[in-house]
Protein backbone atom coordinates (compact mmCIF):
# COMPACT_ATOMS: atom_id res chain seq x y z
CA UNK A 1 0.00 0.00 0.00
CA UNK A 2 2.80 2.59 0.97
CA UNK A 3 5.13 0.86 -1.63
CA UNK A 4 2.51 1.52 -4.26
CA UNK A 5 2.20 5.28 -2.84
CA UNK A 6 5.93 5.72 -3.04
CA UNK A 7 6.31 4.42 -6.41
CA UNK A 8 3.98 6.09 -8.20
CA UNK A 9 4.52 9.42 -6.07
CA UNK A 10 8.22 9.33 -7.36
CA UNK A 11 8.52 10.34 -10.62
CA UNK A 12 5.40 12.27 -10.45
CA UNK A 13 4.91 13.51 -7.33
CA UNK A 14 6.00 17.35 -7.10
CA UNK A 15 7.87 17.69 -3.96
CA UNK A 16 8.20 13.85 -3.21
CA UNK A 17 5.59 11.04 -1.82
CA UNK A 18 1.87 11.92 -1.84
CA UNK A 19 1.32 9.95 1.55
CA UNK A 20 4.16 12.29 3.29
CA UNK A 21 2.57 15.46 1.68
CA UNK A 22 -0.72 14.47 2.41
CA UNK A 23 0.06 14.04 6.28
CA UNK A 24 1.24 17.77 6.35
CA UNK A 25 -2.20 18.82 5.04
CA UNK A 26 -4.11 16.87 6.92
CA UNK A 27 -2.19 18.23 10.25
CA UNK A 28 -2.51 21.80 8.29
CA UNK A 29 -6.44 21.09 8.30
CA UNK A 30 -6.54 19.59 11.62
CA UNK A 31 -4.61 22.59 13.27
CA UNK A 32 -6.67 25.08 11.30
CA UNK A 33 -10.19 22.69 12.91
CA UNK A 34 -8.75 23.12 16.26
CA UNK A 35 -8.26 27.20 15.78
CA UNK A 36 -11.71 27.69 14.45
CA UNK A 37 -13.26 25.58 17.03
CA UNK A 38 -11.76 26.39 20.21
CA UNK A 39 -10.13 29.94 20.01
CA UNK A 40 -10.97 33.33 18.31
CA UNK A 41 -7.79 33.87 16.60
CA UNK A 42 -9.11 32.80 13.17
CA UNK A 43 -11.78 35.63 13.49
CA UNK A 44 -10.25 38.46 11.06
CA UNK A 45 -9.20 35.60 8.93
CA UNK A 46 -12.94 34.65 8.68
CA UNK A 47 -14.08 38.32 8.53
CA UNK A 48 -11.82 38.75 5.33
CA UNK A 49 -12.83 35.65 3.80
CA UNK A 50 -16.38 36.06 3.75
CA UNK A 51 -15.01 39.71 2.21
CA UNK A 52 -13.43 37.94 -0.27
CA UNK A 53 -16.03 35.62 -1.10
CA UNK A 54 -18.49 38.18 -1.13
CA UNK A 55 -17.87 39.00 -5.06
CA UNK A 56 -18.21 35.85 -6.47
CA UNK A 57 -21.56 35.42 -4.40
CA UNK A 58 -22.58 38.54 -6.23
CA UNK A 59 -21.81 37.70 -9.45
CA UNK A 60 -23.36 34.47 -9.26
CA UNK A 61 -26.71 35.67 -8.47
CA UNK A 62 -26.57 38.19 -10.42
CA UNK A 63 -27.76 37.06 -13.79
CA UNK A 64 -30.78 35.67 -11.66
CA UNK A 65 -31.17 39.03 -9.56
CA UNK A 66 -31.09 40.63 -13.20
CA UNK A 67 -34.09 38.49 -14.63
CA UNK A 68 -35.73 39.54 -11.50
CA UNK A 69 -35.74 43.32 -12.05
CA UNK A 70 -36.20 43.03 -16.26
CA UNK A 71 -39.36 40.56 -15.09
CA UNK A 72 -40.36 43.54 -12.44
CA UNK A 73 -39.86 46.10 -15.38
CA UNK A 74 -42.34 44.42 -17.64
CA UNK A 75 -44.89 44.22 -15.12
CA UNK A 76 -48.17 45.21 -16.77
CA UNK A 77 -50.18 48.35 -15.79
CA UNK A 78 -53.03 46.53 -14.27
CA UNK A 79 -50.55 44.56 -11.71
CA UNK A 80 -49.14 46.76 -10.77
CA UNK A 81 -52.28 48.68 -9.89
CA UNK A 82 -53.68 46.10 -7.80
CA UNK A 83 -50.60 45.68 -5.97
CA UNK A 84 -51.36 49.45 -5.00
CA UNK A 85 -54.34 48.88 -4.44
CA UNK A 86 -53.70 45.68 -1.93
CA UNK A 87 -50.83 47.54 0.13
CA UNK A 88 -53.20 50.73 0.22
CA UNK A 89 -55.74 48.49 1.92
CA UNK A 90 -53.29 46.57 3.73
CA UNK A 91 -51.23 49.95 5.13
CA UNK A 92 -55.09 51.52 6.15
CA UNK A 93 -55.85 47.86 7.80
CA UNK A 94 -52.27 48.38 9.99
CA UNK A 95 -52.99 51.97 10.81
CA UNK A 96 -56.08 51.20 12.05
CA UNK A 97 -54.71 48.47 14.05
CA UNK A 98 -51.97 50.43 15.47
CA UNK A 99 -54.98 53.56 16.76
CA UNK A 100 -55.29 52.14 20.03
CA UNK A 101 -51.67 51.28 20.31
CA UNK A 102 -50.23 54.53 22.04
CA UNK A 103 -53.63 54.05 24.54
CA UNK A 104 -52.76 50.52 25.09
CA UNK A 105 -48.75 51.29 25.86
CA UNK A 106 -50.00 53.90 28.99
CA UNK A 107 -52.54 51.74 29.78
CA UNK A 108 -49.75 48.73 30.08
CA UNK A 109 -47.74 50.97 31.89
CA UNK A 110 -50.45 51.88 34.41
CA UNK A 111 -51.24 48.22 35.33
CA UNK A 112 -47.77 47.15 35.84
CA UNK A 113 -46.78 50.28 38.16
CA UNK A 114 -44.38 52.79 35.10
CA UNK A 115 -45.26 56.72 35.24
CA UNK A 116 -44.58 56.63 31.38
CA UNK A 117 -44.83 54.19 28.74
CA UNK A 118 -41.59 52.76 27.71
CA UNK A 119 -40.14 53.56 24.71
CA UNK A 120 -40.30 49.97 21.74
CA UNK A 121 -37.56 47.73 22.32
CA UNK A 122 -37.07 48.18 18.68
CA UNK A 123 -34.24 51.14 18.15
CA UNK A 124 -33.04 50.85 14.41
CA UNK A 125 -34.12 48.23 12.01
CA UNK A 126 -32.69 47.72 8.38
CA UNK A 127 -33.78 45.95 5.73
CA UNK A 128 -31.57 43.94 3.85
CA UNK A 129 -31.63 41.84 0.76
CA UNK A 130 -30.87 37.91 0.36
CA UNK A 131 -28.30 37.26 -1.94
CA UNK A 132 -30.20 34.10 -3.50
CA UNK A 133 -27.18 31.38 -3.47
CA UNK A 134 -26.41 28.52 -2.13
CA UNK A 135 -24.56 28.29 0.69
CA UNK A 136 -24.61 24.47 2.54
CA UNK A 137 -26.89 21.76 1.18
CA UNK A 138 -28.81 20.75 4.08
CA UNK A 139 -28.18 23.57 6.67
CA UNK A 140 -30.49 26.12 6.95
CA UNK A 141 -28.23 29.36 6.34
CA UNK A 142 -28.64 32.34 3.95
CA UNK A 143 -26.53 35.50 3.00
CA UNK A 144 -27.44 38.87 3.16
CA UNK A 145 -26.15 42.15 1.19
CA UNK A 146 -25.07 44.14 4.53
CA UNK A 147 -22.27 43.57 6.74
CA UNK A 148 -20.54 45.83 9.29
CA UNK A 149 -19.88 48.91 6.91
CA UNK A 150 -23.96 49.04 7.67
CA UNK A 151 -23.04 47.98 11.56
CA UNK A 152 -24.07 44.69 11.68
CA UNK A 153 -22.88 42.36 14.39
CA UNK A 154 -22.63 38.83 15.12
CA UNK A 155 -25.51 37.57 16.69
CA UNK A 156 -28.20 40.11 15.98
CA UNK A 157 -31.65 39.13 15.49
CA UNK A 158 -33.24 39.13 12.06
CA UNK A 159 -36.61 39.36 11.49
CA UNK A 160 -39.69 39.43 8.35
CA UNK A 161 -42.57 40.78 8.59
CA UNK A 162 -43.99 37.86 10.00
CA UNK A 163 -41.67 36.84 12.84
CA UNK A 164 -38.31 35.80 13.78
CA UNK A 165 -36.27 34.41 10.40
CA UNK A 166 -33.05 33.59 12.34
CA UNK A 167 -29.80 35.40 13.68
CA UNK A 168 -26.38 36.68 11.72
CA UNK A 169 -23.89 34.18 12.31
CA UNK A 170 -20.51 35.05 10.27
CA UNK A 171 -20.36 38.96 9.46
CA UNK A 172 -18.43 40.27 6.79
CA UNK A 173 -17.52 43.55 5.77
CA UNK A 174 -20.47 43.72 3.08
CA UNK A 175 -22.32 40.54 3.22
CA UNK A 176 -23.36 38.50 6.65
CA UNK A 177 -24.60 34.60 6.66
CA UNK A 178 -28.08 34.10 9.06
CA UNK A 179 -28.41 31.26 10.97
CA UNK A 180 -32.36 30.53 10.03
CA UNK A 181 -34.10 29.05 12.84
CA UNK A 182 -34.90 25.95 11.07
CA UNK A 183 -31.84 25.12 10.91
CA UNK A 184 -29.63 22.11 13.07
CA UNK A 185 -27.45 23.95 14.76
CA UNK A 186 -30.02 26.67 15.75
CA UNK A 187 -31.20 26.96 19.52
CA UNK A 188 -33.91 29.35 20.01
CA UNK A 189 -35.39 30.25 23.89
CA UNK A 190 -38.74 30.75 23.49
CA UNK A 191 -42.31 31.34 25.41
CA UNK A 192 -45.94 29.42 24.86
CA UNK A 193 -47.89 32.21 24.69
CA UNK A 194 -50.85 31.35 26.80
CA UNK A 195 -49.18 29.52 29.63
CA UNK A 196 -45.68 31.29 29.57
CA UNK A 197 -44.35 28.35 29.91
CA UNK A 198 -40.51 28.81 28.75
CA UNK A 199 -38.41 26.18 26.39
CA UNK A 200 -36.28 26.33 23.48
CA UNK A 201 -36.90 25.72 19.82
CA UNK A 202 -34.24 23.57 17.79
CA UNK A 203 -34.09 23.65 14.22
CA UNK A 204 -35.18 20.59 12.36
CA UNK A 205 -33.48 21.12 9.26
CA UNK A 206 -36.29 20.91 7.30
CA UNK A 207 -37.62 24.64 6.31
CA UNK A 208 -40.92 25.07 7.54
CA UNK A 209 -40.85 23.29 10.79
CA UNK A 210 -39.21 23.61 14.36
CA UNK A 211 -39.18 21.65 17.33
CA UNK A 212 -39.52 21.49 20.83
CA UNK A 213 -37.89 18.87 22.29
CA UNK A 214 -37.62 19.60 26.23
CA UNK A 215 -41.07 19.35 26.98
CA UNK A 216 -42.29 17.15 29.28
CA UNK A 217 -44.97 14.83 28.82
CA UNK A 218 -47.58 16.84 31.18
CA UNK A 219 -46.44 20.34 29.67
CA UNK A 220 -49.42 22.79 29.30
CA UNK A 221 -49.14 22.71 25.24
CA UNK A 222 -51.83 22.92 23.01
CA UNK A 223 -51.79 22.57 18.74
CA UNK A 224 -52.16 26.64 17.88
CA UNK A 225 -50.20 27.71 20.90
CA UNK A 226 -48.69 30.56 19.89
CA UNK A 227 -44.70 30.49 20.51
CA UNK A 228 -42.62 33.75 21.31
CA UNK A 229 -39.14 35.02 22.05
CA UNK A 230 -38.76 34.71 25.51
CA UNK A 231 -35.67 37.22 25.93
CA UNK A 232 -33.35 34.45 27.18
CA UNK A 233 -30.10 34.08 25.12
CA UNK A 234 -29.05 36.99 24.47
CA UNK A 235 -30.07 37.75 20.76
CA UNK A 236 -33.53 38.45 20.49
CA UNK A 237 -35.75 40.90 22.75
CA UNK A 238 -38.48 39.37 24.29
CA UNK A 239 -42.42 38.98 22.71
CA UNK A 240 -42.02 38.59 18.62
CA UNK A 241 -43.78 35.70 17.53
CA UNK A 242 -41.82 32.64 16.19
CA UNK A 243 -44.02 29.87 15.30
CA UNK A 244 -47.89 27.76 16.00
CA UNK A 245 -47.34 24.50 17.39
CA UNK A 246 -48.82 22.59 14.82
CA UNK A 247 -48.07 18.88 16.17
CA UNK A 248 -48.45 17.34 19.71
CA UNK A 249 -47.22 13.91 20.43
CA UNK A 250 -47.27 11.76 22.75
CA UNK A 251 -45.92 8.26 23.90
CA UNK A 252 -47.16 6.45 26.43
CA UNK A 253 -43.95 5.54 28.18
CA UNK A 254 -41.88 8.88 26.54
CA UNK A 255 -41.16 11.29 29.36
CA UNK A 256 -41.04 14.31 27.01
CA UNK A 257 -43.71 15.07 24.57
CA UNK A 258 -42.81 15.24 20.70
CA UNK A 259 -44.07 19.05 19.78
CA UNK A 260 -43.27 20.57 16.44
CA UNK A 261 -44.13 24.38 14.77
CA UNK A 262 -44.13 25.65 12.01
CA UNK A 263 -42.62 29.08 12.01
CA UNK A 264 -44.45 32.46 10.95
CA UNK A 265 -41.76 33.43 9.34
CA UNK A 266 -41.65 33.19 5.45
CA UNK A 267 -38.57 31.93 5.98
CA UNK A 268 -38.49 29.70 1.98
CA UNK A 269 -40.04 32.95 -0.22
CA UNK A 270 -38.29 35.61 1.73
CA UNK A 271 -36.48 38.67 -0.62
CA UNK A 272 -36.12 41.07 2.08
CA UNK A 273 -35.40 40.78 5.58
CA UNK A 274 -34.90 42.74 8.59
CA UNK A 275 -32.04 43.78 10.38
CA UNK A 276 -33.01 44.62 14.32
CA UNK A 277 -30.95 46.59 16.90
CA UNK A 278 -32.59 46.92 20.15
CA UNK A 279 -32.61 49.01 23.25
CA UNK A 280 -30.45 48.09 26.14
CA UNK A 281 -32.06 49.48 28.50
CA UNK A 282 -35.21 48.00 28.14
CA UNK A 283 -36.82 45.52 30.14
CA UNK A 284 -37.49 43.71 26.93
CA UNK A 285 -33.75 43.95 25.63
CA UNK A 286 -32.35 40.38 25.25
CA UNK A 287 -30.62 39.39 28.52
CA UNK A 288 -27.13 37.09 28.57
CA UNK A 289 -25.13 36.52 31.02
CA UNK A 290 -21.42 34.90 31.06
CA UNK A 291 -19.51 34.70 33.58
CA UNK A 292 -21.57 37.92 35.85
CA UNK A 293 -20.85 39.84 33.27
CA UNK A 294 -23.81 41.29 31.49
CA UNK A 295 -23.02 41.16 27.62
CA UNK A 296 -25.57 42.42 25.56
CA UNK A 297 -24.64 44.63 22.37
CA UNK A 298 -22.01 47.18 23.60
CA UNK A 299 -20.65 45.63 26.86
CA UNK A 300 -21.07 49.47 28.73
CA UNK A 301 -24.78 49.35 28.46
CA UNK A 302 -26.40 48.50 31.76
CA UNK A 303 -30.06 47.77 32.34
CA UNK A 304 -32.10 50.22 34.31
CA UNK A 305 -33.04 49.33 37.76
CA UNK A 306 -36.50 47.03 37.62
CA UNK A 307 -39.50 49.06 37.54
CA UNK A 308 -41.19 49.10 41.10
CA UNK A 309 -43.93 47.13 40.96
CA UNK A 310 -46.87 46.48 43.82
CA UNK A 311 -46.26 43.09 43.81
CA UNK A 312 -43.09 41.78 46.50
CA UNK A 313 -41.23 40.94 43.80
CA UNK A 314 -39.23 44.10 43.36
CA UNK A 315 -36.18 43.10 43.10
CA UNK A 316 -32.82 45.35 42.10
CA UNK A 317 -31.10 44.78 39.66
CA UNK A 318 -28.20 42.88 40.52
CA UNK A 319 -27.65 41.63 36.80
CA UNK A 320 -29.14 37.95 37.57
CA UNK A 321 -31.52 36.64 34.89
CA UNK A 322 -34.56 35.77 37.20
CA UNK A 323 -34.49 40.07 38.68
CA UNK A 324 -34.42 41.22 35.20
CA UNK A 325 -37.29 38.92 33.46
CA UNK A 326 -40.00 38.78 35.61
CA UNK A 327 -42.80 35.76 35.74
CA UNK A 328 -45.05 37.99 33.77
CA UNK A 329 -44.76 39.48 31.03
CA UNK A 330 -41.84 42.06 30.22
CA UNK A 331 -43.71 45.57 29.43
CA UNK A 332 -42.24 45.32 25.98
CA UNK A 333 -44.11 47.56 23.60
CA UNK A 334 -46.61 45.95 22.35
CA UNK A 335 -47.82 44.03 25.66
CA UNK A 336 -51.56 43.41 24.72
CA UNK A 337 -52.33 40.17 26.73
CA UNK A 338 -54.07 40.29 30.17
CA UNK A 339 -51.59 38.85 32.92
CA UNK A 340 -52.72 35.16 33.19
CA UNK B 1 -8.77 23.65 -27.24
CA UNK B 2 -5.15 23.67 -26.18
CA UNK B 3 -4.30 26.34 -23.19
CA UNK B 4 -1.75 25.62 -20.49
CA UNK B 5 -2.82 22.75 -18.30
CA UNK B 6 -2.63 25.06 -15.14
CA UNK B 7 -5.58 27.44 -17.01
CA UNK B 8 -7.87 24.47 -17.77
CA UNK B 9 -7.23 23.64 -14.15
CA UNK B 10 -8.52 26.51 -12.94
CA UNK B 11 -11.11 27.10 -15.25
CA UNK B 12 -12.58 23.53 -14.38
CA UNK B 13 -12.64 24.68 -10.71
CA UNK B 14 -14.03 27.34 -10.94
CA UNK B 15 -16.95 26.81 -13.29
CA UNK B 16 -17.15 23.49 -10.74
CA UNK B 17 -17.82 26.40 -8.09
CA UNK B 18 -19.41 28.48 -9.37
CA UNK B 19 -22.00 25.20 -10.32
CA UNK B 20 -21.98 24.72 -6.87
CA UNK B 21 -23.44 28.06 -5.67
CA UNK B 22 -26.10 28.45 -7.99
CA UNK B 23 -29.53 28.24 -6.54
CA UNK B 24 -31.40 25.48 -7.54
CA UNK B 25 -34.83 24.18 -6.40
CA UNK B 26 -34.58 22.32 -3.26
CA UNK B 27 -34.68 18.64 -4.89
CA UNK B 28 -32.03 19.57 -7.45
CA UNK B 29 -29.79 21.47 -4.68
CA UNK B 30 -30.45 18.09 -2.46
CA UNK B 31 -29.27 16.10 -5.52
CA UNK B 32 -26.48 17.82 -7.18
CA UNK B 33 -23.31 16.71 -7.02
CA UNK B 34 -20.03 18.16 -5.18
CA UNK B 35 -18.79 19.71 -8.33
CA UNK B 36 -15.94 21.21 -7.15
CA UNK B 37 -14.62 17.21 -5.87
CA UNK B 38 -15.35 15.77 -8.63
CA UNK B 39 -12.86 18.61 -10.41
CA UNK B 40 -10.36 17.72 -8.20
CA UNK B 41 -10.40 14.16 -8.28
CA UNK B 42 -10.70 14.35 -12.11
CA UNK B 43 -7.24 16.74 -12.08
CA UNK B 44 -5.88 14.17 -9.62
CA UNK B 45 -5.92 11.59 -11.88
CA UNK B 46 -5.34 12.61 -15.11
CA UNK B 47 -2.23 15.14 -14.39
CA UNK B 48 -1.22 14.33 -10.67
CA UNK B 49 1.52 16.12 -11.01
CA UNK B 50 -0.18 19.43 -11.73
CA UNK B 51 -2.85 20.01 -9.35
CA UNK B 52 -1.94 17.57 -6.43
CA UNK B 53 -2.95 17.88 -3.02
CA UNK B 54 -2.15 21.33 -2.81
CA UNK B 55 -5.09 21.90 -4.80
CA UNK B 56 -7.74 19.60 -3.39
CA UNK B 57 -6.53 21.89 0.23
CA UNK B 58 -6.88 24.81 -1.69
CA UNK B 59 -10.81 24.07 -3.23
CA UNK B 60 -11.53 22.51 0.42
CA UNK B 61 -10.75 25.83 1.78
CA UNK B 62 -12.79 27.95 -0.51
CA UNK B 63 -15.78 25.68 -0.21
CA UNK B 64 -15.12 25.79 3.87
CA UNK B 65 -15.26 29.49 3.34
CA UNK B 66 -18.58 30.08 0.97
CA UNK B 67 -20.70 27.26 3.25
CA UNK B 68 -19.56 28.34 6.81
CA UNK B 69 -18.57 25.08 8.18
CA UNK B 70 -15.39 24.55 10.36
CA UNK B 71 -12.40 25.56 8.46
CA UNK B 72 -10.18 22.93 7.71
CA UNK B 73 -12.97 21.02 7.15
CA UNK B 74 -13.76 20.17 3.66
CA UNK B 75 -9.97 21.21 3.04
CA UNK B 76 -9.11 18.31 4.70
CA UNK B 77 -11.70 16.39 3.00
CA UNK B 78 -10.88 17.21 -0.23
CA UNK B 79 -6.93 17.10 0.32
CA UNK B 80 -8.18 13.27 0.79
CA UNK B 81 -9.97 12.74 -2.33
CA UNK B 82 -7.01 14.54 -4.08
CA UNK B 83 -4.28 12.40 -2.35
CA UNK B 84 -6.57 8.86 -3.64
CA UNK B 85 -6.93 10.35 -6.55
CA UNK B 86 -2.62 10.62 -7.38
CA UNK B 87 -2.20 7.54 -5.05
CA UNK B 88 -4.33 5.36 -7.39
CA UNK B 89 -4.46 7.54 -10.85
CA UNK B 90 -2.54 4.38 -12.49
CA UNK B 91 -5.05 1.81 -11.80
CA UNK B 92 -8.15 4.27 -12.33
CA UNK B 93 -7.19 6.16 -15.60
CA UNK B 94 -6.68 2.70 -17.66
CA UNK B 95 -10.21 1.80 -17.00
CA UNK B 96 -13.09 1.94 -18.92
CA UNK B 97 -15.71 4.98 -17.46
CA UNK B 98 -18.18 2.99 -16.21
CA UNK B 99 -15.69 1.28 -13.86
CA UNK B 100 -14.07 4.34 -13.09
CA UNK B 101 -17.27 5.46 -11.76
CA UNK B 102 -17.67 2.54 -8.74
CA UNK B 103 -14.09 3.94 -7.86
CA UNK B 104 -15.26 7.25 -7.51
CA UNK B 105 -18.35 6.38 -6.03
CA UNK B 106 -15.88 5.01 -3.20
CA UNK B 107 -13.68 8.19 -2.79
CA UNK B 108 -16.96 10.11 -2.37
CA UNK B 109 -18.51 8.22 -0.19
CA UNK B 110 -15.53 8.56 1.91
CA UNK B 111 -15.66 12.33 0.86
CA UNK B 112 -18.99 12.39 2.54
CA UNK B 113 -18.06 9.90 5.68
CA UNK B 114 -14.76 12.12 6.45
CA UNK B 115 -17.77 15.62 6.40
CA UNK B 116 -20.38 13.65 8.21
CA UNK B 117 -17.79 12.72 11.15
CA UNK B 118 -15.83 16.28 11.34
CA UNK B 119 -19.64 17.70 11.58
CA UNK B 120 -20.32 15.49 14.73
CA UNK B 121 -16.77 16.04 16.12
CA UNK B 122 -17.22 19.68 15.76
CA UNK B 123 -20.48 20.07 16.99
CA UNK B 124 -22.66 20.19 14.07
CA UNK B 125 -24.64 16.89 13.63
CA UNK B 126 -26.56 16.59 10.67
CA UNK B 127 -27.51 12.74 10.55
CA UNK B 128 -29.64 12.64 7.39
CA UNK B 129 -29.68 9.91 4.66
CA UNK B 130 -29.77 12.86 2.08
CA UNK B 131 -26.17 14.32 2.79
CA UNK B 132 -24.99 11.02 1.22
CA UNK B 133 -27.29 11.45 -2.19
CA UNK B 134 -24.10 13.05 -3.69
CA UNK B 135 -21.88 10.66 -3.56
CA UNK B 136 -24.27 8.48 -5.64
CA UNK B 137 -25.36 11.02 -8.05
CA UNK B 138 -21.68 11.95 -8.36
CA UNK B 139 -20.19 8.37 -9.67
CA UNK B 140 -23.51 8.62 -11.73
CA UNK B 141 -22.47 12.14 -13.45
CA UNK B 142 -18.64 11.22 -13.82
CA UNK B 143 -19.00 9.83 -17.33
CA UNK B 144 -20.11 12.38 -18.51
CA UNK B 145 -18.19 15.45 -16.51
CA UNK B 146 -14.69 13.30 -17.58
CA UNK B 147 -14.94 13.66 -20.90
CA UNK B 148 -16.27 16.89 -20.91
CA UNK B 149 -13.33 18.10 -18.42
CA UNK B 150 -11.22 15.71 -21.00
CA UNK B 151 -12.09 17.95 -23.98
CA UNK B 152 -11.38 21.47 -21.49
CA UNK B 153 -7.41 20.35 -22.08
CA UNK B 154 -5.43 17.84 -24.35
CA UNK B 155 -1.54 17.28 -23.65
CA UNK B 156 0.43 17.79 -26.92
CA UNK B 157 -2.19 17.47 -29.55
Amino acid sequence: MAGFGTRSGSPHGRGGIPGFRFTLYALASVALMVLDQRTDWLRHIRFLSQGLAYPIEVAVNSPIAAWRSIESSFASRRELEAENRHLRTQVRNLKIRTLRFDALAQENAALIGLKKALPPVAERWLPADIVDIQLSRLRQRILIDRGTVNGVFRNQAVLDDYGIVGQTMQVGPWSATVLLITDPDSDLPVQIERTGLRTIAVGTGDPDTIALPYLPANADVRVGDVLVTSGLGGVFPAGYPVARVSRIQRGAVQPMSQVLATPFAHLQTDREVMLLWFRHDSPAAPLRESGGQLRVGTPGAQPLPAPPRPASTAAPATGKRGAQTPPTAPPAGPVQRPHP
Amino acid sequence: MSTSPRMAIFKSVLIALILTLVPLPAWLAIIRPDFVVLAVLYWSIQAPRIGGIGLGWMCGLILDVFQGSVLGEHALAVALVAYLGIREHQRIRTKPLLQQSLAVLAVLALYEFVLWAIDGWSGHPLNTALRWVPALTGALLWPVVAPLLARSYRPRG
